[in-house]
């Protein structure tokens, strides 16, 4: 559906490097990353709206690098919604009505339909001026599907929307995209959006692509250490691989398989670290005494800090868990996880 | 700010100082002037000339920056290319250079002698004494003004906009007269205002291209030269107070229309 080859940008201060995707036919593909990866430059430059350097884009199978925006029939939908101010909002819908040959009576469904389903229907003569984030968010949806466009781009759509509206927002985006046969890439950094609403997704960090695959494998098996990082697994180590165990300065731990490499790094979800005062009588392989150093509230949970020889283990626990367990800087405590908890690479 | 500090007493007297010392000659040259004398003013042909030749010459100016420098506006807002602060200097340099020298500077191009002038002159176009010549000279120094207004105008339209227009199946031109001038139109139309306000108020340099056509400031100038302050001071009233109309007149267009909108 999208195939992007090679692709090199170089706009001073954005920059893509050797750019490579895959999007399937009718797929709802996120991409992640921090702010300043290149994630709006890489959506701007499928719409064809900045110059690429080198390389390849193909949108079914047809080589569009060159096309101006207006020819490749590929919509998007700016965070900041981008509607146009002196349009009302039906007017706004239709405006790409102008510059596509759609019969009449298919054009007035496909608005009914939108304006239904969006439930757009009370705010079709107003200015976008008086109107909220989630609603306009909804008009410059539909105004974008209202061409019928092959690819929707979406550039953080749900970001700058209060927390009712985003629920709203993308149960109606699951549901366009359930409906129609428009590809959908949308760029989020909040990870349970990108958890409900796709099957694959790609990281990006300073303009180059780290990982691309499915959500399981980009957050249970990332294979950089920025993308560990950036899917939470906080326990990050380098370690030298011998046999079944990986070693971190003397800390020996087992992986109850043996990687293919001799060094490399193990990561571990803080949650998958399960604290307690004695040893559990349970099958977690790797269990360690080590020194609370360091305890902080995140809000619905707390992070822990426990030194364990020279290597610092973060876990995350409930707020009773920890009253429970009375941690607290200086106690000591035991540290377990199961080694199928562990990702090496 | 706290009004019983020094320092609010301060800017409040500042402010009056700065107030009288603009409104108080323009009062008194306004109001000097009596009925009948500005009756008979407006009467005299001459007059009604020049204030006729001043207002449209300095239109056409405004017209002209329109035309031209809409284009030239708009590449400066959307762009960024090495040289830019060298020309978006260059397009100041009418404002920071003294009047005579623009007169000068013109009148030394429009010449026989120079390739520029010879061509005009071929063509039969006369620059030297002529309403060109002061259209010329008026364009000169209005299209800074006019530039510069429309550029920020075009600065605060989001280019997103226009990305998602283009996304949406339009060209370039047809985003720019769907979206870009119905959102800048108002600074375009303030471009207008400053623009042929600042070449309404041009003398240093028309006087040494063009004494003759009359444009009402060089009028002014002569009937204080021969007959004294008050004979030039009905002719600044009635100069001053068509402006001021027309200006006003203009503003209000404006203003009722960002109601609508």
């Amino acid at each position: 559906m999208i195939k992007i080859e090679n692709l090199n940008i170089h706009l001073g201060k954005f920059n893509l490097y050797d750019i490579n995707l895959n999007i399937e036919e009718n797929e709802f593909f996120i991409l992640m990353g921090p702010t300043g990866a290149g994630k709006t430059v890489l959506l701007e430059a499928i719409a064809g709206l900045i110059p690429t350097k080198s390389g390849t884009i193909y949108v079914r199978n047809k080589n569009i690098t060159k096309l101006p925006p207006e020819k490749r029939g590929i919509g998007i939908v700016y965070q900041d919604h981008s509607l146009f101010p002196h349009l009302t909002v039906l007017d706004n819908i239709t405006y790409g009505l102008h510059f596509h040959k759609i019969d009449k009576a298919q054009a007035e469904k496909r608005l009914n339909r939108l304006v239904k389903d969006l439930n757009l229907d009370h705010l079709l003569k107003r200015l976008p001026l008086n109107l909220s984030g989630g609603e306009l968010q909804r008009v410059a949806l539909a105004r974008a599907l209202m061409v019928n466009p092959s690819v929707l781009l979406l550039d953080e759509p749900l970001s700058s929307l209060d927390t009712s509206f985003r629920e709203e927002i993308r149960t109606g985006l699951k549901r366009l995209h359930k409906d129609s046969n428009v590809t959908f890439l949308m760029v989020t950094h909040d990870f349970a959006e990108a958890l409900s609403l796709a099957d694959r997704a790609a990281v990006m960090n300073h303009g180059i692509m780290e990982q691309t695959g499915s959500m399981e494998d980009i957050f249970q098996r990332p294979d950089s250490t920025f993308v560990a990082d950036f899917v939470g697994m906080k326990n990050l180590f380098a370690a030298q691989f011998r046999d079944t165990k990986a070693i971190i300065d003397n800390l020996e731990i087992e992986l109850g398989r043996k990687p293919a490499n001799s060094h490399g790094y193990i990561a571990i979800r803080p949650e998958d670290i399960v604290l307690s005062k004695e040893k559990l009588a349970s099958s977690m392989r790797n269990s360690f005494k080590g020194n609370v150093t360091g305890v902080s509230d995140k809000g619905l949970y707390y992070e822990v800090d426990i030194m364990v020889k020279n290597v610092t283990f973060k876990s995350s626990i409930t707020k009773s868990s920890l009253f429970e367990l009375g941690i607290q800087e200086g106690i000591e405590v035991l540290l377990s996880f199961k080694s199928t908890a562990i990702h090496n690479f | 700010m706290r009004s019983k500090e020094t320092f609010f007493w301060i800017t409040i007297s500042c402010g009056i100082v700065i107030m009288a010392f603009i409104l108080i000659p323009l009062v008194e040259m306004m109001t000097a002037p009596s009925f009948a004398m500005l009756k008979e003013t407006i009467k005299d042909k001459d007059v009604v000339r020049s204030i006729w030749l001043s207002i449209y010459t300095a239109g056409l100016a405004a017209i002209i920056s329109f035309i031209f420098g809409t284009p030239l506006a708009y590449l400066l807002a959307r762009t960024d290319f090495t040289g830019k602060r060298f020309v978006e200097s260059i397009i100041d340099l009418p404002i920071v250079i003294p009047h005579p020298v623009v007169g000068i500077a013109i009148l030394s191009i429009a010449g026989r002698n120079h390739w520029i002038g010879q061509i005009f002159s071929d063509l039969g176009i006369r620059i030297m004494g002529s309403v060109t010549g002061i259209v010329v000279v008026l364009t000169f120094v209005g299209l800074p003004f006019y530039v510069n207004a429309v550029k920020n105008g075009f600065e605060s339209i989001s280019p997103r906009l226009e990305n998602v227009s283009r996304s949406l199946g339009a060209s370039m031109f047809s985003t720019f007269f769907r979206i870009t001038f119905p959102l800048a139109w108002r600074s375009m139309l303030i471009g207008i205002i400053m623009c042929s306000a600042r070449a309404i108020s041009e003398f240093g340099a028309v006087v040494i291209v063009a004494y003759h056509p009359m444009i009402a400031p060089v009028m002014i100038y002569e009937r204080f030269e021969a007959y004294g302050l008050k004979y030039s001071q009905p002719v600044a009233v009635w100069l001053v107070s068509i402006c001021l109309i027309l200006f006003l007149a203009l503003r209000i267009l404006t203003l009722h229309n960002k109601k609508e909108a």
